[in-house]
Parts: structure tokens; sequence; C-alpha cells
């Protein structure tokens, strides 16, 4: 024993600091009965926890009552979680809680973590076991109570999104000890349901740990990762989970949830189903307007190699060759007519006849029709014709007698 | 193509042969007669899977034990539950 002498300050700061470094006693549960619970004005709570063989004065600050679900009440047995410290001017430790839970909590969580921990090591929670659940339900088996809240949601679910399904509920109870042997009933009596059975729900609404322990069961999770169908799980709220959970086939947040993971939405099938008419309405538009190109190129082909189009084609020849020797033959005409001009003007001016035209006059004999071109072949009194350019006239010779030209040889 | 006529079919019968002729509408070589029973039988189809959703009424039924050991089905309404 040293002789120094220490003052009541240093050495509450020693035992204060001996505590505050001391692993165990800065995170630990305890659990004991509430005794002297008082509420400060400032909102802290001070209790004590006790047990047969001593007390332990505990504060627990506003802002982490805040939080809690329970709050420390007179007479209830408790865990609480926390760290001592020491409050010097009382020279007094205590526990300063963070976290206050029901007694024997604790307990269950443990095994819970024990639970899980073998079937996980088994496999019965494995990605590659779990099987993808069907998109289209013809019928859905329901394992829950037919009593509170659950059900009254799942089928509000189904009935607004996806109300061509048919349900089958297997009613059970969802807490106590027996539980656990109905649920399990309930899922085997589905999955040997006559008439097929395409997903399990497997839902519960919220409550305590205590509350949902059923579903913690072993006997229950063997059941669900028994199942031939495949489970969806819907148990309590959204944080929480149980082995169920674990087990199922999908898990989901809440009984709400689950209903929703099981069927489609009968709205986006709509969508879907009005989708898919305008589609085939495009195809068969396309489908006959190519049947309509394809009919006319058939047409078109037949037609090339076609007795009537040979027809109307020999027959559009012989109209264009009757057209080009129409206008050949025309063309001939024309240019012998135009030599048959020439050579009647040629023979017109050679013509004897032309020479009429300058005032000569043929003279011919009425009886013989000699032309006459001496006077001597004519004597008073004959008939002759005088022949001159547009014609002639008959005359007699007078009887005045020939004469000779003088410019003649005659 | 399953030949049960259209208006015996279930929901999701109706649906699946649905998709299944807009499949094979799209794929696209047949002939045109075959496109166009196909297109008609589509319609239908649709015409059906829209009546179905349209006219469905949640049938909910529960499990009741029968003296034999087994199960029958009655039909369940949240006011009246059989408790287990």
């Amino acid at each position: 024993m040293s002789d120094r002498v220490y003052s009541v300050t240093e050495i509450t700061a020693y035992v204060k600091s001996l505590i505050q470094t001391d692993v165990l006693l800065q995170d630990l549960w305890v659990s004991g009965e509430i005794s002297n619970s008082t509420r400060s004005a400032a909102g802290h709570y001070y209790f004590t926890l006790k047990d047969a063989g001593a007390t332990l004065s505990c504060v627990m600050w506003r802002g982490v009552a805040a939080y809690q679900t329970t709050l420390p009440t007179n007479g209830q047995a408790v865990e609480v979680r926390g760290s001592f410290s020491v409050y010097e001017p009382r020279g007094q430790y205590q526990l300063v809680a963070q976290e206050i839970r029901p007694a024997g909590v604790g307990r269950l969580y443990q095994e819970f973590e024990a639970l899980k921990a073998r079937l996980s090591a088994e496999g019965l929670f494995a990605e590659e076991r779990k099987r993808p659940l069907p998109s289209r339900p013809r019928r859905i088996g329901l394992v829950t109570s037919p009593t509170g809240a659950a059900v009254q949601d799942i089928l509000r679910v189904l009935r607004h999104r996806y109300p061509v399904v048919d349900v089958i509920l297997a009613p059970t109870l969802v807490q106590g000890v027996e539980a656990p042997p109905q649920i399990v009933a309930a899922i085997r009596a589905l999955n040997e349901w006559p008439q097929p059975v395409d997903t399990l729900i497997v839902a519960r609404g919220g409550g305590s740990l205590e509350e949902l322990w059923a579903f913690n069961d072993e006997r229950v999770a063997r059941a669900i990762a028994a199942s031939r169908i495949p489970v969806i799980s819907g148990v309590g709220h959204e944080t929480d989970f149980t082995i169920a959970d674990f087990a199922a086939d999908y898990r989901a947040p809440t009984p709400t949830g689950a209903a929703m993971a099981a069927v489609p939405d009968a709205r986006e099938l709509r969508a879907q189903i009005r989708d898919w008419t305008t589609a085939m309405a495009i195809q068969m538009r396309t489908r006959v307007a190519q049947g309509r190109a394809d009919v006319q190129a058939e047409v078109r082909a037949l037609q090339r190699v076609s007795p009537l189009e040979k027809i109307a084609r020999a027959r559009q020849q012989t109209d264009d060759l009757t057209r080009v020797a129409a206008s050949i033959l025309q063309h001939r005409l024309a240019l012998w007519r135009e030599r048959v001009s020439a050579y009647r003007a040629q023979l017109h001016s050679l013509s004897p006849l032309a020479v009429l035209e300058r005032g000569y006059a043929v003279v011919q004999r009425e009886d013989t029709g000699a032309v006459v071109r001496r006077s001597a072949e004519v004597a008073a009194g004959d008939a002759i014709r005088v022949r001159v350019a547009d014609g002639g006239f008959r005359a007699t010779v007078s009887p005045d007698g020939r004469d000779a030209d003088p410019d003649s040889p005659g | 193509m399953n030949q049960t006529p259209i208006e015996e079919m279930d929901f999701e019968t109706a649906f699946a042969e649905l998709e299944a002729t807009v499949r094979q509408l799209e794929a696209g070589d047949l002939p045109l007669e075959k496109s166009l029973a196909l297109f008609e039988r589509g319609i239908a189809l649709a015409r059906a899977c829209e009546n179905l959703l349209d006219r469905a009424d949640l049938r909910v039924r529960q499990l009741v034990p029968t003296a034999n050991g087994g199960y029958e089905a009655k039909p369940f309404s949240v006011d009246t539950p059989d408790m287990p």
C-alpha cells in the first residue's frame, strides 16, 4: 500500500478512468427490473435496474429515449445496452443507456442468429435454390391468418392488380406455439392441392420479435425450402427479417409487397395488349401492301409474255408499219406527182399545141383531117377546121382565092 | 396453334397465345393468307384478354379440413372467415 494520500477528486478521477477504459464496461447489455423510473423536466430518464443482489443507477438521455420502442417503466423486466460512467459530484457510477428492450429478447436474438447460421451452412438459403416467380400465375396460395389486416391488404392488392387470378387461402395461426405446425400443414396442403397452384404467399402483419417468432421456427423454414411451389414471404415490416424470409424464393418487405410481387399489374397488361394490337395492324398493313405490290409485279410479268400482249404488240407494230408505209407512199406519190407535173410542163412546152398559144393555128381538112400546110391543099369552098389555142372552129375556104405568102418558098 | 375456342380460354392462356401470335406475325415469312388468319385470331385474343380483365372479380376460396383428413375449398370472405 502506498503512503500517498489522494484527494477525493483525484481518486474519483482514477476510478472513473478505470471504468471508462475497461472494454467490457464500455459496451454491454445488462438485464434487470426497472424501478424508480423518473423523467426529468428536460426529458431525460433516470431509473435503477435491480435484481436480487444489486441495483444499478441508469440514465437515458432525451435524445436516445426518442428512438426507443420501449421506455423505462417500473416493474418491467428489461435488457439495457450502454456504457458505464462515473458522476463525480455524487460519487456514483451509472449505466448510460443507449438501448432498452424487453427481457428475453436478447436470448431470442441469439437463437435467431444460431439457427440462421446453421440453416445457411446447410445451403437452405442459397441463391441457386431460389426459383423464379411465375409472371402471370393462374392460382395463388395464401398462408396467413384469415383475420387481420394482412389478408385484407393482400386480397385488395390482388383484386386491384390482377383480378383474373384464383386465390386459395390456407388459414393458419400466425403467432404462438401452435402457429409453426399449422403454417407447415398449410404449405403442405397447398402443395398437394389437386388444382395446380403457381405461387405461395406466406404472410403476417407487423409485430415484435416475439410476435413474429413463428416465422423464425426451423420447421417453417424447412417447409418453405421444401415447397415445390415457389414461395414469396411477406412478414412484418420493411425492417423485419425472419428465417422464413431467408428460406423463401423471394422476400417482400410486407404482405402488401408480397401481393405486388406475385402478380402483374392489369394496367401494364392492358397497355401491352394495345401495343400488340397496333403492331399486328401495322404488320398486316405492310403485308397487304406488299401483297398488292407482288400481285402487280406478277400481272406485269404475265402481261409481258401474254398472247394478248403479243397480239396487241403485233397490232401496234402493224399500225406503225401501216402508218409508215402510208407516209412513204404519200411521199412517193408526191414525188411522182411532181415529176408528172414537170413532164407535163415539159411536154406542154414541147407540144405543137404550145405554138398555138403564140397565135398560130392548125388548119385541117374537114373531110380527111389532114393538116393543111399549103394553100394548094385547099380549094375554095372546102370545109376546113381551124384549131387555135383554146379549141377550134369550122370554116370554109372563101372563094377569094388563095394567095401565096410572099415570104414563103411556095 | 392452340385450337381451343377463345371464349373458353383463361387469361393466362389467351395472353400467352396472343404474344406468340404477335411474334409469329413479326417473324414475317408467312404467306398472305396465313398472315390474315393469324391476324384475325390475334385480334380476337386481344379482345378476349381485355374482356377477361374487365369482367374479372377476384375468386377467393378457403381450405377447410374434411372429415377424412383432407381439405375442401369453400368461398372465402374477409367478413366471415373460418378460423383454423
